[in-house]
């Protein structure tokens, strides 16, 4: 005997969305439209003068050869630090996903960095890595390897990059490991009888099944790489050495904190908003047509 | 409205159960930690315990930029402390808010407070006037930079005399770096503000037109002179080999002077506390040094740190409050005692000179050091101060193209005149908005 309810009329509904729309709209179309619209203003830091100046600071933004140059330094760290933190994550989890001993210590442990909030874990990989008073910065340099982030873009890339994945891991790992789970055993036992070994069982089965996870951390992935690293972009190496790790975001924070200059970062938020929502829409339009739900 | 008034009663109600009258609040945003946010808090507590009328109240507001960013919003949304400290290159910013602050020596006059611009330190007020000298901003935590020495080491490699001249730098430098400080012979914290910023300075070359931007927000950057691209290009061949090795933008690593990785350092001498605390080893510091065949060097030094800036659109009881405290702060025997406990600089002359007279620089040389740098000589247009709008931003340009030529990806020459183009399209943007 099945039950079924029946509501009538508009009002429970409506009452029940109400409380997710209020925070979209208070923490997202609120904040996105007055980003928007300061754009098309040039304002002195204290908003004593503004004037509203069209798309002159969209100009502005595109006239800065820096900006191209962040473009550039933004798809680099963005693939490498979307690539390392998925790929590691998936590789921790399918460990993980074996029954070992102590295997819920490990999980715990695995999922802590991402506890730590970015500009901590940034001032931390920061003095690990410091040429001469790091932990591991100095035996580098006593091993003959000329590691020196504080003038070498190079180097300044690679500690950003791995600061970024670290902080992002635990994050992907955690779906990526329930996931798994979710996937049922006698698939698994099914393939091992007909005699396909774990390499093949995983890329065969395993990944595919996984599909809908791995696309859903894609997606939240970019968003983070693009929105949410500023802070350790900041604390380990604060866009230097001159430039090389300052990304769009970055960009966006440095002229609006430091240059005072709020219709520029502005504007160039904007861009960072319209690229990103291109980029989910690029996803979901083509990448999700091969996952299988 | 209604929300405004309920909240406003309450808030009298609050107060005036507290206290058997109604005391008007001070509010007081800074940026100090550590030891520095211990003395804030004293002053306050002084400052309250002496009177009874108005009742400063101290808030943290995170660095220097994180303060002056906390107060712009505040300001822009109408509840903007009455004392907001901010840095020694935020003070164009402030100036060009014209509406938005008052200025001090304007507070003093109103408030009808003795107050006698002469009795202070020229070279520190010099940063915080007008070209008329009237004084905007109250000087507060002042600093200026020196070169730190580590003694034992500079004895173990066989350097007798504390290098005075950069070209004594350089030799020092070698001679560490052979005696086994093979990642640093010396270095420096806060790339832009010693090499291009106390750098022109010292040698009393301009950073920039007009008085390095006192005399007028229409200055242009002049910080590519073969005096500067020289010295830049010296640290970029000593770099090569670590004999210079570059510590960067801001006081990050000035750690490696306290764990004896560096024996030459400049950097602030606000520093003073912990190079006390955390050195195990025979230290002083000594003026910035110079190059003997630029006329006229060494100038005077300039200075760094704070100073409090008066917000606008407050009531004149208010307004009376902060002038009394101000005059408070620029008591001789308070601000004597700030300076000797904290290594601030004093920012009165009676204040200096009666440190002078009691012996106390006999004991603690390293204390005086700054204030022998800032008085050196007169200064002159060259090196009474900077003000530059966005210096913030502009400090980061200089750093990048610094580290550009340090890492070798471009000669010195090019670096400083990208630097000196992009500063200057700066200059520029903060100009058209200040001059509407």
């Amino acid at each position: 005997m099945e039950k079924r309810a029946h509501f009538s009329g508009w009002t429970l509904p409506l009452l029940l969305i109400v409380p997710q729309m209020a925070i979209t709209v208070i923490f997202f179309y609120l904040p996105a439209s007055q980003a928007i619209w300061q754009s098309f203003l040039r304002e002195d830091a204290f908003g004593l003068t503004s004037e509203f100046v069209g798309f002159e600071n969209y100009s502005a933004v595109f006239e800065q050869p820096e900006y191209y140059r962040a473009m550039v330094t933004t798809v680099i760290f963005s693939t490498l630090v979307a690539f390392f933190s998925l790929a590691v994550a998936l590789l921790f989890a399918t460990q993980a996903d074996k029954s070992l001993r102590g295997g819920h210590g490990f999980k715990t442990l695995l999922i802590w960095p991402y506890a730590v909030a970015p500009a901590i874990a940034g001032v931390l990989w920061m003095f690990m890595f410091h040429p001469t008073l790091g932990t591991l910065g100095r035996p580098l340099n006593l091993m003959g390897f000329n590691w020196n982030p504080m003038l070498d873009g190079k180097d300044a890339m690679i500690l950003l990059v791995l600061s970024a994945t670290w902080k992002h891991v635990s994050y992907n790992f955690l779906f990526f490991l329930a996931g798994l789970q979710a996937i049922p055993k006698s698939v698994i036992e099914a393939g091992a009888i007909d005699g396909a070994g774990p390499m093949r069982r995983f890329w065969t089965i395993i990944f595919p099944l996984l599909s809908p996870t791995t696309f859903f951390l894609l997606v939240v992935t970019i968003v983070y790489v693009f929105f949410e690293t500023f802070g350790i972009i900041d604390a380990v190496t604060g866009g230097g050495p001159a430039g090389t790790t300052t990304t769009l975001v970055y960009k966006v924070y440095a002229d609006g904190r430091s240059g005072g200059d709020l219709g520029l970062s502005a504007a160039q938020s904007v861009v960072l908003m319209v690229i990103v929502i291109a980029l989910t829409a690029i996803q979901f339009r083509y990448v999700e047509r091969k996952v299988q739900y | 409205m209604m929300k405004k008034s309920l909240l406003g009663a309450l808030a009298i109600g609050l107060a005036t159960s507290t206290s058997a009258f109604a005391q008007t609040e001070i509010q007081w945003w800074h940026a100090m930690t550590g030891a520095n946010n211990d003395v804030v808090n004293r002053l306050a507590d002084e400052f309250n315990k002496s009177q009874n009328e108005y009742k400063v109240v101290v808030s943290y507001k995170g660095q220097y930029a994180d303060t002056l960013n906390a107060g712009i919003a505040a300001f822009r949304a109408g509840n903007a402390p009455h004392i907001l400290q901010v840095f020694e290159v935020g003070t164009a910013t402030m100036m060009g808010a014209r509406g938005a602050i008052k200025p001090v020596y304007q507070l003093m006059a109103d408030a009808g407070e003795k107050f006698d611009p002469q009795a202070y330190l020229p070279a520190i007020t010099g940063y915080y006037s007008t070209a008329k000298g009237e004084m905007l901003s109250f000087p507060f935590n002042s600093s200026s930079m020196v070169m730190w020495i580590n003694k034992d080491e500079l004895k173990k490699a066989g350097v007798n005399e504390i290098p005075k001249t950069w070209p004594q730098v350089f030799e020092a430098g070698k001679k560490l770096k052979a005696a086994g400080h093979d990642t640093c012979g010396f270095s420096n914290a806060w790339a832009p503000w010693a090499n291009v910023e106390q750098f022109s300075a010292w040698h009393n070359i301009p950073m920039a037109t007009k008085a390095n931007g006192l005399d007028g927000f229409d200055t242009e950057m002049k910080f590519n002179s073969p005096a500067h691209v020289k010295h830049l290009q010296n640290l970029v061949d000593l770099q090569k080999d670590k004999t210079y090795d570059y510590s960067g933008r801001d006081s990050k690593s000035e750690g490696r002077f306290t764990s004896g990785e560096c024996a030459i350092f400049l950097t602030s001498s606000g520093f003073y506390g912990n190079v006390k605390a955390n050195a195990k080893f025979d230290f002083t510091s000594v003026p910035m040094p110079y190059y003997p065949d630029i006329q006229g060097a060494p100038q005077n030094s300039i200075i760094g740190g704070a100073s409090l800036w008066v917000m606008g659109g407050k009531s004149a009881a208010e307004y009376k409050g902060v002038a009394k405290f101000f005059t408070f702060l620029s008591d001789t025997d308070r601000q004597a005692k700030l300076h000797q406990e904290s290594g601030y600089l004093p920012i009165t002359k009676a204040a200096y000179e009666k440190t002078k007279a009691s012996g106390f620089y006999e004991k603690n040389p390293v204390l005086q050091t700054p204030l022998l740098e800032l008085t050196n000589k007169e200064p002159t247009e060259n090196s009474r101060g900077l003000r530059f709008g966005n210096m913030v931003q502009i400090r980061d340009v200089v750093s990048e193209e610094i580290e550009a030529a340090l890492a070798g990806q471009k000669p010195a020459k090019d670096a400083l005149d990208s630097a000196v183009t992009r500063s200057n399209q700066i200059l520029r943007q903060f100009e058209r908005s200040v001059s509407r």
